[in-house]
């Protein structure tokens, strides 16, 4: 029999949980006790997310039916179904998104709802929804709550005027107010901090993990979290691979942990180039080493004779959330080069900017001839096709036909199904656009009652085979790919991806990959950046063990050549 | 099978048409002519269809229903007005050129003949221009507010027909059937085209129908006069709007109304197919109360324009298009139950009670049907 000094604060009992059939964690079991820093990390998709809504009890788990196992909180047995449950039994969270109103003072969102009152007549007679605020002393208690964390910012401050460091500090201050927080989880809440705003965010966590709250502490950087906690687990595909101890893991070891490649292969049907020659000649023509500056460098020198397929340098693109900050690259006619990265860091970012999409700004050279960037035309002209990761915003039509959505672009950038007089008056062809689409509905084997179903009432797997026809219909030089596989189950992504490896290797076409799978990337790519913080972390053949591809995205090695030449 | 019917043509049309068809059987029954209703009823068809054809390009293209429909109307009526008081002037100077380069058929005697039909077409080659300005200046205006804009069309209607109501007063119009009597300046707030184009498309090869007939001891009137010319510039409206919303301009408009973002993607300059739209609503605004007045008889100045988008925003909706979705079909089968209804109610209705309720009635179903459209609409 436990006594209440061994009983762990949260305990969780094989936690599992499906979307829609679709599996996304299982049998997760592991303990959290009073004072313990816990380290969760996993890739994009690796269930963390899940498992984080489940424990704060989000409406999203109970409206998809719930999950399975048991939660124990103080060794009683708990279920939340709503956020206020959670909060009520102590638990705090620091989502990745800020929670704050703009509008507000620093105090006035620490204590939201939780004013400090003054009793009055009026209050006694209605409720304390009348009350006033005693000002003064909530202003106390945010500073309290502040100085705790270690920082200064003056309680008076509207949040709208913070920056994005400060907000991050008035989340975790909230929280900590919670006179009853026991255990606090924090989502990525290093992301938008500087260095040293960082270094001061972990001296202050540790220090609330002395005074008895636990913390269960997400992040991508991996040096953070083997710094910070005590313990780390980490999450692949639905699973708990490793509950250990920090001391007895290197950063090099959680990383690989995470990318995991063996389990993945077994899951992913396509197979790393079948063709190791290949991988050779392009190890050798391209003279790669694995750090990123060597590989530009070495290959500007190589390379002058050749024409790239696309040259890009110093690229910045203002897309929101994938913001690109700095970034060049060379990609070689009839190659298929991937970009990866963790969600957020600026992968999509590059070819959204590339086909002008969002503002960008920087050089982009096609078979050496500048492209002009901010104009979709100008980048369709060119013969570039693009397919959006936001395939439902950006990719379709979903009120209209498959022949539209098919033909659509071919017919304004290139007149082409079209008949008339150019210029004055042309009429679409309707025909012809019913024989190309039928023509890709059984080449991609898209699944719909013909070409004129409406693209929204296909599924998700048909659906992006639809953007691939659409790219296709350009005839483009180059194809840029966003998350080919997004979304989309096992056998539909081996087509897919199959599709594209044919396609690339019949009419050599240049392709583009962007994806957030890195073993997708592998399999199909022959060279594959990684984009850290919107910047190239490097560039690797993709015959590389996964854990260089996985220190890459950990940022490992830039922040490894800064402390080098600090 | 029946479950299909109904859901291809929905409910909304369906209860509208049986509702429509109970009327017309009830008709007979409380003395109300049956002929005389159902020719009012097509020659409302006809007065209406263009300005609910209007509509079509901008919901296409994603700007919403044209709540700002009296801005073409306004230029449909500055073209009239102008057709009117530059009548002489017009007709003088095309004699003059039929002399000038020997034109054998434009000779006096010929504009007088074609002197009607003339007026009229010289309203709609004033009006077009103007609409086209207007237009653009209006499209201008909703790209910069995307996803509110029938809330600012509505107001830009309104405020354009108050602006108007200005401009009536102080343009220098001279013509003596159209300025105030007293003060000799100044347009009246209602003006005929009597003797200027009126009936000219009501008139071109109508179909007459008199004769009286005896049922049962009973006298039966039947008195029909098929407005044939209206409704061919109907169809031939419709049919060249139908044809440019499959041109390559018309397909990329409807790709904007459905997505815009892809719209993008694909090359197609958004902001540029948006006005196309509104010009070509605006457009067709103004050609649609010319045809409007020329059946009506009257050009309606000051406040007439100002709820005018109304009827024709419920009428395409009562056809089953939605806010961003809509066919020529969707116009004509709206066009029809929407002033059906708006014929029958009144006259069965007050024959019935012996009150006049055919206002109310109007009221409940235009803005019911408003209200039930857009409630539908769903945000991309």
């Amino acid at each position: 029999m436990p006594d209440s000094i061994n009983t762990p604060l949260l305990r969780l009992e094989n936690i599992g949980k499906e979307y829609y059939g679709n599996r996304v964690l299982s049998e997760i079991s592991f303990e959290i006790n009073s004072g313990e820093i816990i380290g969760l990390v996993g890739e994009n998709g690796a269930g963390k997310s899940t498992l984080l809504n489940i424990l704060f009890g989000m409406p999203v788990i109970n409206s998809t039916g719930g999950h399975e196992g048991n939660l124990y909180l103080d060794g009683k047995k708990v279920n939340f179904n709503s956020p206020n449950q959670a909060l009520a039994a102590g638990i705090g969270m620091v989502h990745q998104e800020f929670s704050l109103i703009p509008g507000f003072t620093a105090t006035e969102n620490i204590l939201l709802n939780r004013e400090v009152l003054n009793g009055s007549l009026m209050s006694y007679v209605f409720s304390d929804r009348v009350s006033t605020l005693d000002r003064d002393a909530m202003r106390q208690r945010a500073s309290a709550a502040i100085s705790t964390l270690g920082v200064h910012i003056s309680p008076d401050m509207l949040i709208n005027e913070m920056p994005v460091g400060y907000k991050q500090f008035i989340e975790i201050a909230r929280e900590i107010d919670r006179k009853n927080t026991r255990l606090l989880f924090l989502d990525e809440p290093t992301a938008v901090l500087t260095e040293q705003e960082a270094e001061i965010l972990l001296i202050a966590l540790k220090k609330l993990a002395k005074s008895g709250i636990a913390i269960v502490f997400i992040s991508h950087r991996l040096s953070e979290v083997k710094e910070l906690c005590d313990r780390i687990l980490v999450l692949r595909d639905g699973k708990l691979i490793t509950d250990e101890s920090a001391e007895n893991l290197t950063t090099r070891q959680i990383a690989t942990l995470m990318v995991g490649r063996e389990s993945l292969r077994k899951e992913e049907p396509v197979e790393i180039p079948e063709n190791p020659v290949e991988e050779v000649n392009v190890d050798e023509t391209l003279g790669v080493a694995p750090a990123g500056d060597d590989v530009e460098t070495k290959m500007l020198k190589k390379k002058k004779k050749k024409k790239p397929a696309l040259r890009v340098e110093h690229l910045w693109v203002d897309m929101p959330g994938e913001t690109v900050r700095d970034v060049s690259f060379e990609v070689q006619k009839g190659e298929i080069f991937g970009i990866g990265g963790l969600a957020g860091h600026g992968k999509l970012g590059i070819p959204n900017g590339i086909m002008g999409l969002y503002p960008a700004g920087g050089k982009v050279k096609l078979f050496g001839k500048k492209l002009a960037l901010n104009k979709p035309r100008a980048a369709l002209n060119r013969k570039m096709a693009f397919v959006s990761e936001d395939r439902r915003g950006v990719g379709l039509l979903l009120d209209e036909p498959l022949d539209w959505n098919i033909t659509f672009t071919a017919m304004q950038t290139q007149g082409r199904f079209l008949f008339g007089i150019p210029f004055i008056f042309q009429m679409r062809n309707e025909l012809a656009m019913a024989n190309e689409t039928k023509k890709f509905i059984e080449a991609l084997e898209i699944k719909c009652t013909g070409p004129k179903q409406k693209a929204g009432e296909l599924s998700g797997g048909n659906q992006q085979k639809v953007c691939l026809a659409k790219a296709f219909v350009l005839r483009p030089d180059i194809l840029l790919i966003c998350e080919p596989t997004r979304g989309i189950d096992i056998g539909a992504k081996t087509l897919v991806l199959d599709t594209l490896k044919q396609y690339n290797k019949e009419n050599g076409t240049t392709i583009i990959v962007t994806s957030s799978e890195l073993e997708e990337l592998r399999s199909v790519c022959d060279r594959v950046a990684i984009v850290d913080e919107g910047k190239i972390a490097g560039i690797l053949p993709a015959s590389r063990p996964a854990e260089e591809f996985g220190m890459l995205m950990m940022g490992e090695k830039m922040r490894a050549a800064s402390a080098a030449t600090e | 099978m029946i479950k299909n019917f109904i859901k291809n043509v929905g409910w909304p049309r369906i209860i509208i048409a049986l509702f429509l068809l109970a009327l017309f059987i009830t008709a007979p029954f409380v003395g109300v002519n049956v002929f005389t209703s159902f020719n009012n009823t097509i020659v409302r068809f006809g007065m209406n269809g263009v300005m609910v054809l209007a509509m079509i390009p901008m919901v296409q293209a994603g700007c919403g229903l044209n709540f700002g429909l009296p801005l073409g109307i306004i230029a449909g009526l500055l073209g009239a007005t102008l057709s009117i008081e530059l009548n002489t002037e017009i007709l003088e100077k095309l004699a003059q050129l039929g002399s000038q380069y020997k034109i054998s058929w434009l000779t006096q005697e010929f504009l007088q003949t074609y002197r009607e039909p003339l007026g009229f077409a010289s309203a709609l080659i004033i009006a077009i221009p103007i609409a086209a300005v207007l237009g653009w200046f209006y499209g201008k205006l909703l790209n910069r507010v995307k996803g509110d804009e029938m809330m600012i069309a509505t107001y830009v209607g309104f405020s354009s027909v108050s602006f108007m109501c200005i401009a009536w007063l102080l343009l220098p119009y001279k013509h003596p059937t159209m300025v105030w009597g007293y003060a000799g300046r100044g347009l009246r707030t209602t003006v005929s085209v009597e003797g200027y184009w009126l009936h000219v498309l009501n008139d071109w090869l109508a179909l007459d129908f008199q004769h009286e007939f005896t049922v049962n001891g009973k006298v039966i009137d039947v008195n029909l006069a098929i407005p044939t010319g209206m409704l061919i510039f109907f169809a031939v409206m419709a049919c060249l709007v139908w044809l440019f919303m499959r041109t390559k301009t018309g397909t990329a408009m409807t790709a904007v109304g459905s997505n815009p973002e892809f719209a993008r993607a694909s090359g197609v300059n958004v902001d540029k197919m948006r006005t196309i739209s509104v010009v070509m609503s605006t457009v067709l605004g103004a050609i649609g109360i010319i045809v409007y007045e020329q059946s009506f008889g009257f050009i309606q100045l000051y406040m007439g324009p100002f709820y005018m988008a109304l009827p024709a925003v419920a009428s395409i909706l009562l056809g089953g298009a939605s806010v961003n979705k809509a066919t020529i079909l969707n116009v004509v089968v709206g066009t029809f139950l929407f002033q059906g209804i708006l014929t029958m109610t009144p006259t069965v209705f007050n024959s019935m009670f012996q009150t006049d309720m055919s206002e109310v009635i109007r009221l409940i179903v235009s803005n019911g049907m408003i209200l039930y459209a857009l409630t539908r609409k769903v945000r991309a």
